[in-house]
């Protein structure tokens, strides 16, 4: 199986994942929202400028794991609903490219919700962030949203066939992704300069989700077509 | 891989759990046979078609599709076979056209490929500019089958592919599939309407039990 024929379907699904949710706006007008919400509702619950500051950095990565499972839910809903990814499964179509476009348009989702969640801990929580603190959170963005992508592609796909798959996704991914949300939650802490973190603090960090994400992906690609075939 | 025939299934005993949904099943298709599988629910009708489809192990016996091993080569088998059950496969979200121009990328179809396969079944400027999720259940059927034709299967495995339509759906469909058969594809299709499946096939065959008895010779 040519390298070319992986990257084509790949490419072909991330661009219909993406196409779906730009129709259907069930992200911009459901998740988003739900993103929103449960970041207002911890700074209810907090209620303490100097608690959120310090805090904001896992709120903000408990809040992505959050929306990344009705992400993740909705990703996988859309082909199971006639069965699209049977058709894909009976067609012979390579599963390492629609694993890999899954986990593309999965990434590009949670990288538009991370950047809305950072931006609502900017305003809400009064947290101040300077150009070395940018350019640290966004390449946290980044690569923390492979990380869970990588994961999240492998049991979406997995939960998908099974019953009470709506329960089994958060029991099998939330334990999995643990170190992908240490990971950046300490990275964003720098970037937010949380408790007095210095910028330059987070960058390892940032290498450890690189090689959790290059792991994740790797195991991923390898595992999505055996542990998703009938 | 030889291949002398599309399908030859020997002996063939499929378990479901510990029942057997075939039972030493025997049948061999030859190409360009429009082949109606008949029986009654649970007669191992979709058994057949699934074991063909290289979706279902082999207890014993022996099965070639499209000259590859069903037991060891699943993967060529799928990739030459096109199999539509119940369901059609389709993104509801998208247009017909949309889900066709998908299909078209994952198989490396060309653009006039998917073209020729849309109006091959009758889908015309409206309906592929039409969500799926908005079209009648024949329309929807008919996508799925020119998704079939840009997949380029040679072999249709088509499970109950009248279920839900009316009597002109029913029609339309019969006349897309002679047409596919004389474009070429090999389709066998489990019904268990004795009356239509008369007027359709090339070749009829019954299944009683898990077991093939011939019903109706080649016209």
């Amino acid at each position: 199986m040519s390298a070319s024929r992986v990257v084509g379907v790949a490419r072909a699904v991330a661009s219909k994942d993406l196409r779906i949710e730009w129709r259907s706006r069930v992200m911009t007008n459901q998740v988003l929202p739900f993103a929103a919400i449960v970041m207002v509702l911890f700074a209810f619950a907090l209620d303490n400028d100097g608690i959120l500051q310090r805090v904001a950095p896992g709120l903000v990565w408990m809040a992505t794991l959050f929306t990344s499972l009705v992400v993740v839910q909705r990703s996988f809903a859309v082909e199971s609903a006639d069965s699209a990814i049977d058709a894909l499964r009976l067609a012979g179509v390579p599963s390492h490219g629609v694993y890999l476009g899954k986990v593309a348009a999965l990434v590009a989702q949670l990288v538009v919700f991370e950047a809305v969640l950072a931006m609502l801990a900017l305003i809400l929580y009064r947290v101040n962030v300077d150009l070395h603190g940018a350019v640290l959170l966004v390449t946290t963005c980044v690569l923390g949203s492979v990380g869970i992508a990588a994961l999240a592609a492998v049991y979406g796909g997995l939960s998908v066939a099974g019953r009470g798959r709506e329960t089994l996704l958060p029991l099998l991914l939330l334990p999995a992704v643990a170190p992908v949300l240490i990971g950046a939650t300490r990275a964003t802490e720098s970037a937010f300069g949380s408790d007095g973190a210095r910028t330059v603090e987070g960058w390892p960090w940032v290498g450890l989700l690189a090689v959790f994400g290059a792991i994740f992906l790797f195991g991923g690609t390898l595992g999505f077509g055996p542990l998703t075939d009938e | 891989m030889k291949e002398t025939s599309v399908v030859d299934v020997r002996d063939a005993v499929v378990l479901l759990g510990s029942f057997p949904a075939l039972a030493e099943a025997t049948l061999t298709i030859g190409r360009g046979e429009l082949v109606v599988v008949q029986g009654a629910n649970g007669a191992g009708k979709t058994t057949l078609l699934r074991l063909c489809a290289g979706l279902l192990p082999l207890a014993r016996g022996t099965a070639h599709v499209m000259g590859h091993d069903v037991s060891s080569d699943r993967a060529a088998v799928r990739a030459s076979v096109g199999f539509l059950g119940h369901a059609n496969g389709l993104y509801l979200d998208l247009t017909a056209g949309e889900n066709l121009s998908f299909w078209g990328d994952v198989v490396g179809a060309s653009r006039p490929e998917v073209t020729s396969a849309a109006q091959r079944m009758g889908l015309n400027e409206r309906l592929l500019s039409t969500q799926v999720g908005r079209l009648s259940a024949g329309q929807k059927r008919r996508t799925a089958l020119a998704v079939l034709a840009v997949r380029r299967a040679t072999l249709w495995l088509l499970d109950e592919p009248h279920a839900g339509l009316d009597a002109a759906g029913r029609d339309e469909i019969d006349a897309l599939l002679r047409d596919a058969v004389g474009a070429g594809a090999t389709v066998v299709v489990a019904s268990h309407e004795l009356e239509r499946s008369a007027s359709l096939a090339t070749r009829r065959i019954e299944i009683v039990g898990g077991r093939i008895i011939e019903s109706g010779g080649r016209k």
